[in-house]
């Protein structure tokens, strides 16, 4: 039976691939920071299958507990998921350099310290994979969500360091960009349909990018070209386009 | 601010619009806000979920129990009957009743108190629940059940959503050996004959007719009656079938991809669709094996069908009349849609069985569903109709209305007086649940 971490796994990605994986029959680790959202989530996951499923507490900003943390999970992980990510308040971070941190704090630096931990440990088992879900947010600095994005780049930016780093001892990294999809942090927006993925999308190109071993995965196709345009357009025109 | 619609796409309104994870979120959001609707999948066709605050419910959708043994469920209001139908297939359970489409919230289900095939052996929807979790307006929490609060109760199964936030439900799922259905498929020359049919096939679990409403004179009324049973494992011939009787492959799924012009339905169109649909069924009984998504919900497998009737968007008239004036009063009914020209090629009939509820939709009788583009023509039309379903005792479905007048509901429901006194009791002094559509018939003021 393989086991899989999910950490952050109160968010609506996460519960999308708890069930996929759920389905698919592995033993889940369900790590996240509210335990009152995490329980009945839990609970539907174990009507749905009859697979192990254990619910933990993580803080992803507590850098100093992330060991202990790891190193006291029941059942040693064949994938770690890292999805917990803080979208954060551009205008509030302007000004406000909490805000800046938290965003920071939670998108890069809390993933970057519980990661460490699981490359250490599967460099030296010689297995497991990691996917992070990064964002398209991170490919190119926009005025509407720069410190959201530039923490997404460093993370996406950390994966794929890793990923060279690791590919040697026969661990693998993903890295995923969802670009728009309908989660409660989208709710109160009108998205373009055809641009916009489903959770379960998302977790379906997770759980096939892991089972193929796929590098950098787009839920949906458009996304690689829309950014590679983006990313392509000369900066002396870019900063003066309102994105 | 966003645009939003239920599946008629129309109307098309502005509104806020934002969901919940715990009661404690929702209470919050009931004591800020003065007036809202809750919002399931989108799937009732008018404005029953609309309104300028919404509430969305799909994201409240955790399953919290289930006994192998008796094959009780509990679950909460967001969770879509095509999820349960995911889990519970594979280890041998059903839906107890199943609208047309699965993809619908199950406290959408119980709002508009749904019915299914097997109207006429098992009721409507909300007859099969056991108990019920709803907040109300000053955000208490009340049980609800046939033996616990049992007026709450009664007001909130096809209460459309007016007496409370529908939290979680209890029901019981029913045995099932297969995946698969037993199914025939018979054709009626004309109403005549389907009716016959209909009385005929009373023993039979699921019956439904699809009906041309475009044929005439002698033709008024052919259809084609679809009937069913679970089929048991010993009845599957397909070796695949038997190998995995309860497990179903990914079907093929469709999509219209953006809304069609306008003009791409009209009558010729829509005539070629019947004619063919008609005749590919040769006169005679046939029988087949079809598995459970093919026989209750084909038009699941095509995503975001209510594109093909264009940006104008459409609504469906669905209306029953009760069974002493069905033969006369459907045949009349009948032949002014035909005249109009008007209709379109989903059209369904079937006949109810006796029902229990305060305001839910059956009655012991026929009822008939058909789709019309939005059009000045087709209101003048449904005025006109409005008033022989109603000459006729008969009324109109509420989770497809987008546009029945007051006086409309008032005349053909009979319990309308005492609800709109509990529904103002319920409101009075707190945040008011209510929607574009309770406004309109005059329920909420």
């Amino acid at each position: 039976m393989k086991n899989i971490l999910i950490l952050g796994a109160t968010s609506d990605m996460a519960q999308a691939i708890a069930k996929k994986y759920a389905a698919e029959g592995w033993n889940l680790t369900l790590a996240a920071r509210n335990m009152e959202l995490l329980h009945p989530i839990a609970s539907d996951l174990r009507v749905r299958s009859k697979i192990e499923i254990i619910s933990l507490e993580f803080d992803a900003l507590e850098f100093s507990n992330h060991r202990t943390f790891y190193d006291s999970l029941a059942n040693p992980p064949d994938v770690v998921i890292c999805v917990f990510g803080y979208m954060g308040d551009q205008m509030l971070a302007r000004t406000d350099f909490n805000e800046v941190q938290k965003t920071i704090g939670v998108n890069y630096t809390g993933a970057v310290s519980i990661l460490n931990i699981v490359a250490e440990d599967f460099e030296k088992r010689g297995k497991g994979s990691i996917a992070g879900i990064s964002s398209v947010a991170g490919d190119r600095g926009r005025q509407s969500n720069y410190i959201y994005g530039s923490a997404k780049a460093g993370f996406s930016a950390y994966l794929s360091g890793l990923r060279n780093r690791l590919a040697q001892s026969g661990v693998h990294v993903m890295s995923v960009k969802p670009g728009f999809c309908y989660t409660k942090m989208t709710e109160s927006l009108e998205l373009p349909s055809a641009l916009t993925a489903d959770p379960e999308q998302v977790a379906n190109a997770v759980f096939k990018g892991l089972e193929k071993k796929q590098n950098v995965v787009y839920t949906l196709w458009m996304w690689r070209w829309i950014m590679l345009i983006i990313r392509h357009i000369p900066e002396s025109i870019f900063k003066k386009m309102g994105m | 601010m966003r645009k939003i619609s239920d599946w008629g796409n129309y109307p098309i309104i502005e509104a806020e619009v934002s969901g919940f994870d715990t009661t404690d979120q929702l209470r919050e959001k009931i004591s800020n806000s003065g007036s809202m609707i809750a919002f399931g999948n989108g799937r009732s066709y008018g404005d029953a979920s609309l309104q300028s605050t919404i509430l969305l419910t799909r994201r409240f959708n955790k399953f919290l129990s289930f006994d192998d043994t008796s094959g009780t469920l509990t679950c909460q209001s967001g969770v879509m009957l095509s999820e349960i139908l995911d889990v519970f297939v594979p280890r041998g359970w059903f839906l107890p009743v199943t609208p047309g489409t699965k993809l619908i919230t199950l406290g959408g289900a119980i709002a508009a108190d749904v019915h299914g095939k097997n109207h006429h052996v098992s009721g409507s929807f909300g007859q099969h629940i056991l108990s019920m979790d709803v907040m109300r307006t000053d955000g208490s929490i009340i049980t609800c059940s046939p033996e616990e609060n049992t007026d709450f109760f009664k007001i909130t199964v096809g209460g459309m959503g007016l007496t409370g936030i529908i939290l979680k439900a209890t029901f019981r799922l029913k045995k099932i050996e297969t995946a698969y259905i037993r199914e025939e498929t018979l054709r009626a020359a004309n109403l005549s004959e389907i009716m016959d049919s209909f009385e005929t096939s009373g023993d039979w679990s699921y019956s439904v007719a699809w009906i041309d409403c475009l044929a005439k004179g002698d033709a008024l009324g052919r259809s084609i009656m679809m009937r069913g049973e679970h089929a048991s494992a010993s009845e599957l011939v397909n070796a695949s079938h038997k190998h995995e009787p309860l497990n179903l492959k990914p079907g093929l799924q469709l999509s219209v991809p953006f809304a069609f012009p306008n003009f791409a339905l009209n009558k010729l169109t829509m005539k070629a669709f019947n004619w063919a649909y008609y005749n590919k069924c040769r006169p005679g009984t046939h029988r087949s094996i079809v598995d459970y998504n093919a026989f209750f919900y084909p038009l699941d497998a095509i995503a975001h069908w209510n594109r093909i009737y264009g940006k104008r968007g459409f609504t469906q008239y669905q209306f029953v009349i009760p069974k002493a004036a069905g033969r006369e009063g459907m045949q009349k009914i009948l032949k002014r849609i035909t005249e109009s020209g008007l209709g379109s090629f989903l059209a369904v009939l079937k006949l109810f069985g006796e029902q229990e509820g305060f305001m839910s939709f059956p009655m012991a009788g026929y009822t008939l569903a058909l789709d019309f583009p939005i059009s000045l023509k087709a209101m003048d039309l449904f005025k006109e109709l409005d008033a022989m379903v109603a000459d006729y005792g008969g009324r109109l479905y509420l989770a497809k209305d987008s546009r029945m007048d007051a006086e409309m509901f008032n005349k053909t429901y009979p319990n309308v007086a005492d609800f709109r006194q509990a529904i103002t009791l319920l409101n009075e002094g707190n945040t008011k649940f209510e929607s574009l559509q309770s406004k309109r018939i005059g329920i909420t003021g």
